[in-house]
């Protein structure tokens, strides 16, 4: 009896790991293997997947990254055998921990739609990452309380209209007069709140350092990115202009200083829609959050967006902030055929009807590539408000050079300095010390 | 005996095999990449003791991390086994309702770190709201909270354990106590408590590595914030392997370090405890 149930154990036992390698060789036929980075877009691109296996047959892949870890899902799925073959880098510091992986596809289709081609990452004579989607934030204002309080009888600033205010003065006047009437206004503070919580302070770590570090690198010879990406040491010579714009979200917010270091973005981008702040700085990706917000006031006509003013001079020209930290790669590991299939499938994506659809009217994205023509874009305001400042001649579009920034260690302590700052822990000059110390340290 | 032994494979490989995926492989893989750079697991390349110089020179955050999580376990060491076992004393009583009690102080151990983090950052949040505080505020804020939440959560466990050791004391020397004249205070640090010591040691052991190893909790509630001052070793050692490009292997020879200090500590513990147990 005993020998019996022995036998059947081992023989289930036996059984169930032919079963469950059986069940891991299943997903192995995949040709394509794209991780996705996007959470927000997760099942946009499995039905991609579906739909192209429907028309071409092969069969696509798509894992998406959970919010925050791409780059420790990256880490472990590239070292598996059946690794990622379509990938993501953030841009030219990505590309240097990524480049023993990254295919060269300088002949490729994928690369020859792109329209601006200075935009892709390129090393040696090869190109390794191309941008598929351009994305810009700025001041996102709701023209409704706007216009209220241009039409208040007993405002002091001396300015009409929003059209008006192209200096740092001129917003600084508008936002703290409105701070005197939010009552008037029926608004708690005319900026959403600054988050600074963990993780959730990217929209000033990152977005807003890029504006002084632009234009302390403007004037250099190549290109501002790349002489960032080069540079050992920072000056941080516009501290002064990063206090001013940040100094005045934080004293004229819908939130008390104090309590800022418990709000996440979700918080901030709620309180706009739901009409409490007049102003929030963020992107074009914003307006899913926007208009999912239950209960919303702002009407998407109301939504405009204006440039980060800081106080350079010179400002006057400055536009919104445009650019991407969104590159795709290819595996340079993956077999012959799984690379073909892959960049076949971005061809597909991004210069088939079928794909293009997808891309502009479920994904959203504003892409750089030539195969979209000029009424191919999503038709969200704060998209049109990206092809407005694009289109607008007389101002000078601010590109994204924090994809040089050192590193992930370097931005979280930026942000930790902020939030010291913001708390009253520390001074303005010890914020600018950790930012001057920690560049040189995490470059180094 | 025969059979035990044809059938030794059978019984064993299972066991063994997860043993070495999920443990001996991991371990000693993590052991040669401390002393490499490396970007994934099949790509090292060799530089010697170079991790753990750079982890004492170039790095504060690791010596300040190290600095809090002790204070923190001792912290969380001594009041987590005072209550459980004050606790203990309580429900081994015969008080009405005792068995329902004892479930209801063990039930916050079912719920996972990261959800607790975020209960008690709302509840805490909440209370310092009122005072224009958040718990980013202040370390000590963070500090407090993380032990207030380490405390709520272990406490039933402890407790358990001690109820466990406290039934087993044996009536006869109680009540030989009782006889010679011992007063309350005196059977319980001559007689219960050197009985229970083995429930002690488990105890101890439980909770000093426990607070060395938290991580879960610490991202939830306050994820280091602020300026990193209330972020323990596990989640120094986390943002080190992933926050800055290249420094894979400088985190994970910080884990060696980790692992030994976590080692010695609480060997260093049961050697000291088990010395203090007796047969009763």
């Amino acid at each position: 009896m005993k020998r019996i149930i022995s036998v059947i154990l081992s023989a289930v036992c036996v059984f169930s790991c032919f079963l469950l390698s059986g069940c891991g060789e299943k997903n192995n036929n995949a040709l394509v293997y794209y991780l996705n980075f996007k959470p927000e877009s997760a099942a946009v691109y499995e039905e991609l997947a579906k739909k192209y296996e429907q028309e071409k047959g092969v069969k696509v892949k798509v894992v998406t990254a959970a919010a925050n870890t791409y780059e420790q899902t990256l880490k472990s799925e590239i070292a598996k055998t059946d690794a990622p073959t379509i990938f993501q880098v953030n841009g030219p510091i990505g590309y240097e921990a990524w480049k023993d992986y990254c295919l060269d596809i300088k002949d490729s289709k994928f690369y020859s739609y792109l329209s601006d081609k200075s935009l892709a990452i390129k090393d040696d004579n090869g190109v390794y990452a191309v941008p598929y989607v351009v994305e810009g934030y700025g001041i996102i204002y709701n023209n409704a309380i706007m216009d209220k309080y241009f039409a208040l009888k007993n405002r002091q600033s001396k300015i009409n209209s929003m059209g008006e205010i192209k200096s740092f003065e001129a917003l600084k006047t508008v936002v703290e007069d409105m701070t005197k009437h939010k009552k008037e206004l029926g608004i708690d503070g005319v900026f959403a709140s600054t988050s600074l919580s963990s993780g959730e302070d990217w929209r000033w770590q990152t977005h807003l350092l890029n504006i002084p570090l632009y234009y302390e690198y403007k004037k250099s010879e190549q290109d501002p990115t790349l002489s960032l990406l080069d540079a050992k040491e920072i000056a941080f010579k516009y501290e002064k202009n990063f206090k001013n714009i940040f100094d005045l979200y934080i004293e004229n917010s819908v939130t008390s200083k104090t309590l800022l270091g418990s709000k996440s973005v979700a918080d901030s981008m709620a309180e706009f829609a739901l009409g409490k702040a007049a102003m929030v700085q963020n992107g074009n990706w914003a307006w899913s959050q926007i208009s999912g917000v239950e209960g919303n006031t702002v009407k998407a006509e109301n939504i405009k967006m204006l440039p980060i003013f800081t106080g350079i001079d010179g400002e006057e020209k400055q536009g919104i902030c445009i650019g991407t930290e969104n590159y795709l790669a290819i595996n340079k590991n993956a077999s012959e055929e799984k690379r073909k299939a892959s960049l076949e499938f971005l061809d597909w994506l991004f210069s088939s009807e079928t794909g293009k659809k997808y891309v502009t009217e479920k994904l959203g994205f504003i892409s750089p590539f030539n195969t979209f023509k000029v009424g191919e874009r999503p038709n969200d305001p704060l998209a049109s408000e990206i092809d407005r400042y694009l289109k607008d001649d007389a101002t000078e579009t601010v590109p994204w050079i924090f994809t040089a920034f050192p590193s992930e260690n370097f931005k979280k302590e930026v942000g930790s300095g902020l939030l010291d700052y913001v708390q009253g822990q520390a001074d303005w000059d010890a914020l600018k010390k950790t930012i001057i110390d920690k560049w040189k340290s995490e470059r180094g | 005996m025969k059979a035990v032994k044809r059938y030794f494979p059978i019984f064993v490989m299972p066991t063994l095999i997860a043993f070495l995926i999920a443990f001996a492989v991991p371990f000693c893989l993590g052991l040669f990449l401390s002393f490499t750079e490396f970007r994934t697991v099949t790509d090292a390349r060799f530089v010697g003791l170079e991790n753990y110089i750079k982890i004492f020179t170039s790095d504060e955050t690791f010596l300040n991390s190290l600095w809090f999580t002790v204070k923190f376990a001792v912290t969380t060491v001594v009041t987590i086994n005072l209550f459980a076992f004050l606790l203990a004393l309580l429900l081994t009583r015969n008080i009405f309702g005792t068995r329902l009690f004892r479930t209801v102080f063990f039930m916050p151990n079912l719920i996972g770190g990261i959800v607790l983090g975020y209960i008690w950052q709302l509840i805490i949040n909440g209370v310092l709201f009122r005072f224009n505080y958040s718990i980013t505020s202040d370390a000590q804020f963070g500090f407090w909270g993380l032990v207030i939440l380490m405390n709520w959560q272990m406490i039933g466990y402890m407790m358990i354990i001690y109820i466990a050791g406290l039934s087993n004391v044996s009536t006869d020397v109680l009540e030989a106590a009782k006889v010679d004249g011992a007063g309350a205070l005196t059977t319980l640090f001559k007689v219960t408590i050197p009985s229970v010591m083995p429930s002690i040691t488990i105890c101890l052991f439980l909770t000093i590595t426990n607070a060395f190893k938290l991580f879960d909790q610490n991202l939830a509630l306050t994820a280091g914030a602020p300026g990193g001052r209330t972020r323990m070793m596990a989640l120094d050692i986390y943002e080190t392997f992933y926050g800055s490009t290249g420094a894979e292997g400088i985190g994970q020879a910080k884990s060696v370090i980790f692992f030994l200090l976590v080692a010695a500590v609480s060997l260093t513990q049961l050697m000291l405890t088990r010395r203090k147990e007796v047969e009763s």
